[in-house]
């Protein structure tokens, strides 16, 4: 191996086709979805359909060959726990799993190159792409031969589906140990019934309400238990108990749906559970920790969707002040620059580092090693300097930038979600710091 | 692809010149500053490395060739043991790697085989002028051909090692250009003049030098009719000071982190504390950003890409960076970190420099 900084030539010439989708799917149609917070991105939609048909049908191929090996291997050696891989696009398998994968896989760094782009189109839009998105990615990471097939089918076929991933609730935000949904077996019926609220779940409604398609909700079977009490839970459109309460209205992304679900009484088939059903605290807890060690994934996912957006925005900003001839001087000594000279140099710099960043916690995922550490600082990283740098594009702007006449405007709005989710800075730098000291969280809380 | 591993060979040597850093840079380094004086034995141990001559062509009596990024990984290591001293050891490369750049065959045959050999060669480069505003791409000094000849005339400070230097580099302008003339320091008009004080790197003997129709053959033209690309020369410029800001920064975070693990106020470390910890936690974020953009603009350099932009980027960011992250080890020792008792102060101080020098260290 050797240090190298280059784009393959597969991914870039991905990228070219995903550029032709944003700016003739997704640019075009930002300003109307955030006008009218509900309305579905349906140009996008139609056009992604069919790739992410053609993905979800190898995702799916793949996911059954690793998981019927595992079984296989299951009485031998106990399978080293759950991996939500919640990966929006495409679910790499976690190292433990990766059975047949090829040492120098690049399924991830393809992946993060794309939502870049992706985002650099839209970033609201992006995320109402078809396919099981984070749910999905569960059950191919955790489910058995036969939860993949009846549950992840529907994304291979027909009009388009969307899964989603069920886990925040009204008192539980980064504290995800605390959720207070319950799962309770119903042994006349063989059943699970699950009870609760669940909120800010993306996709939630298109999901459940507008096609046939699923929600992964973590519940606790023994609240008792704490976090070695919590599991995932397959709930599928049209289970009576399940009802689509809100959608929320945020201060961006909005052509992405955001639900709250309520759960009152609804039953699902008792192999509806994901993984192991069984309470198990200490090293055997896989539930919990595989939820968290499915954000050593997603992390680099969010940093690159965030930098996307802030390299529309610094682009835009470069090229309008261009335009106006101010342009960008490379290779003068800083004194010399002017002020908006150099506030465009650190916004670029300030991309760089956070993208490089990114690339970094991607190749250790993609080659299976540890990147909890390099996960988190990447999104650390990004969602603080594109907030910064969609802040600043509207500030150099003026009145251009705050005028809803642009996208400056939206773009600062759809990025600070990325400082918020899937951990928030401050979770990601508390992660960061524990990690470099070497502390639990009773140490450092 | 994007890798972000270490060949084995660059490994071995980023070991080897961690260790020497460990034993001699950052054993002496507090000394060096308050005595203002480089002891011989670090310099003679230092060159025996022969990192210089492993970036010199066989042919002229080295055993390598160039690599900004083999010297970016091994920069961040010495300058993590001391800058000061650092910038002294790398006083050779400023004349040695832009004769290896530009220099024309006869240059390069002349003059790289001085940095071969045993002894410490006594070669440096003058660059930076006594100006507010300074710019390499727009110096004061001049050079004007006068038939077989260059005449040289300027001021130049910051001049590292200049008292012992036998050659030197002086960048000058020339028709709006900036190039580079070999100046052997026994030439009549060049007039070594005071040592100058500094902030920060007092290990480091720096001088004014003042060149007075210095009259130069037209052969002593660096690249010859070619000449030199400033550009270029600023890139390697920014992506060397953008290592070495790395070490000085890692330095800096990892004694703040030691320090925070075992200082204890209200009963337990202070870095039980968020308010510290995550300080801590910004500082290990911004420095392996700013690394992976010095490897990158490296890595553009050695591939033959346009990497103006990246070590531009790199270099400026650096700078920021290590301000902060000294600034912030300061803080995290408090009261103790403003005494020199404690190496961060220093490091603050060193900090400071990098945005002054760009242009000034080539390695």
């Amino acid at each position: 191996m050797a240090i190298e900084f280059k784009t393959p030539e597969v991914i870039e010439k991905q990228l070219r086709n995903v550029q032709i989708v944003a700016e003739h799917a997704m640019r075009p149609d930002s300003r109307r979805l955030d006008d009218n917070e509900h309305e579905r991105p349906w140009r996008y939609i139609n056009m992604m359909l069919p790739q992410m048909q053609e993905l979800e049908r190898a995702n799916i191929a793949a996911a059954k060959a690793r998981a019927a090996k595992k079984k296989e291997a299951a009485m031998a050696v106990k399978s080293n726990g759950h991996h939500g891989g919640v990966a929006v696009l495409d679910a790499p398998p976690p190292a433990e799993e990766a059975v047949s994968e090829p040492k120098e896989s690049i399924a991830n760094m393809t992946l993060v190159h794309m939502i870049e782009m992706l985002s650099w189109g839209d970033a609201g839009i992006y995320l109402c792409i078809p396919g099981g998105a984070l749910g999905g990615a569960a059950i191919q990471a955790v489910g058995t031969p036969e939860q993949i097939e009846r549950f992840l089918t529907r994304y291979t076929e027909g009009p388009p589906k969307w899964g989603a991933m069920a886990m925040t609730e009204p008192q539980a935000g980064s504290d995800t140990g605390n959720i207070q949904t319950t799962a309770t077996f119903d042994p006349a019926t063989n059943e699970w019934v699950l009870n609760g609220q669940k909120i800010f779940c993306t996709n939630g409604k298109l999901a459940l309400e507008e096609s046939d398609g699923m929600v992964v909700v973590w519940a606790t079977v023994d609240k008792k238990a704490g976090r070695a009490g919590m599991k995932p839970f397959v709930v599928e459109a049209g289970t009576p108990g399940v009802i689509v309460a809100k959608v929320e209205e945020k201060l961006g992304i909005r052509a992405s749906d955001t639900a709250t679900i309520i759960f009152d009484n609804a039953r699902i088939p008792a192999d509806n559970i994901l993984g192991d059903p069984e309470v198990q605290s200490g090293p055997g807890n896989k539930g919990f920790k595989g939820a968290m060690k499915t954000f050593d994934s997603t992390r680099p996912i969010v940093a690159a969707s965030a930098i996307g957006i802030g390299r529309a925005a610094f682009e835009f900003t470069r090229d309008t002040l261009a335009k106006e001839g101010v342009k960008m001087e490379y290779g003068k000594p800083r004194w010399k620059l002017s002020a908006v000279q150099a506030d465009l140099l650190e916004m670029e710099a300030q991309l760089r580092a956070a993208w490089l960043l990114t690339l970094k916690a991607t190749a250790l995922l993609d080659a299976r090693q540890e990147n909890k550490l390099e996960s988190s600082m990447a999104k650390a990283k990004a969602g603080r300097a594109v907030t910064m740098i969609t802040q600043k594009a509207v500030e150099l702007l003026g009145p251009l930038g705050y005028s809803t006449e642009f996208l400056v405007e939206k773009w600062m709005r759809d990025a600070k979600i990325n400082d918020i989710y899937e951990g928030t800075g401050q979770i990601n730098t508390l992660i960061v710091a524990r990690e470099i000291l070497g502390y639990t969280r009773n140490e450092l809380k | 692809m994007y890798s972000f591993d270490m060949t084995s060979e660059q490994k071995m040597l980023v070991d080897t010149v961690r260790r020497y850093a460990e034993k001699n840079l950052r054993a002496v380094h507090r000394e060096a500053e308050e005595s203002k004086h480089v002891p011989e034995k670090v310099v003679q141990t230092g060159w025996e490395l022969g990192l210089l001559p492993g970036f010199i062509d066989a042919q002229y009596g080295g055993y390598g060739e160039y690599s900004a990024l083999t010297s970016a990984l091994y920069l961040e290591e010495m300058a993590w043991g001391d800058l000061g001293v650092t910038l002294h050891l790398l006083t050779p490369n400023l004349f040695a790697i832009p004769i290896a750049q530009f220099g024309s065959d006869k240059q390069k045959e002349q003059y790289l085989s001085l940095f071969c050999n045993d002894s410490f060669p006594r070669a440096t480069a003058a660059m930076i002028e006594p100006v507010v505003q300074f710019d390499p791409a727009e110096l004061q000094t001049t050079a004007v051909k006068e038939g077989d000849n260059f005449v040289i005339n300027g001021k130049k400070t910051y001049v590292p090692l200049a008292r012992q230097a036998e050659l030197f580099l002086v960048y000058a302008q020339e028709s709006g250009t900036t190039q580079a003339y070999i100046v052997p320091a026994d030439t009549q008009g060049v007039k070594v003049g005071k040592r100058i004080k500094l902030m920060g790197v007092q290990a480091l003997e720096m001088y004014e030098v003042e060149f007075e129709n210095v009259v130069v053959p037209k052969g002593n033209r660096l690249g010859g009719l070619k000449g030199i690309r400033i550009q270029k020369l600023l890139t390697l410029s920014r992506i060397t000071l953008a290592a070495l800001a790395v070490g000085v920064a890692r330095a800096a975070y990892e004694y703040a982190l030691a320090y925070a693990k075992e200082r204890v106020a209200f009963g337990e470390p202070i870095a039980h504390r968020q308010s510290i910890a995550f300080m801590l936690a910004n500082m290990r974020i911004e420095i392996e950003g700013t690394r992976l953009m010095v490897w990158e603009a490296a890595y553009k350099f050695d591939t033959g890409e346009d990497a103006a932009k990246a070590a531009y980027l790199a270099k400026n960011y650096a700078d920021k960076m290590v301000l902060d992250v000294t600034d912030g080890a300061v803080q995290v020792l408090g009261g103790h970190g403003y005494i020199r008792e404690h190496p961060v102060e220093l490091w603050l101080r060193n900090g400071r420099g990098f945005v002054t020098l760009d242009g000034a260290v080539v390695a």
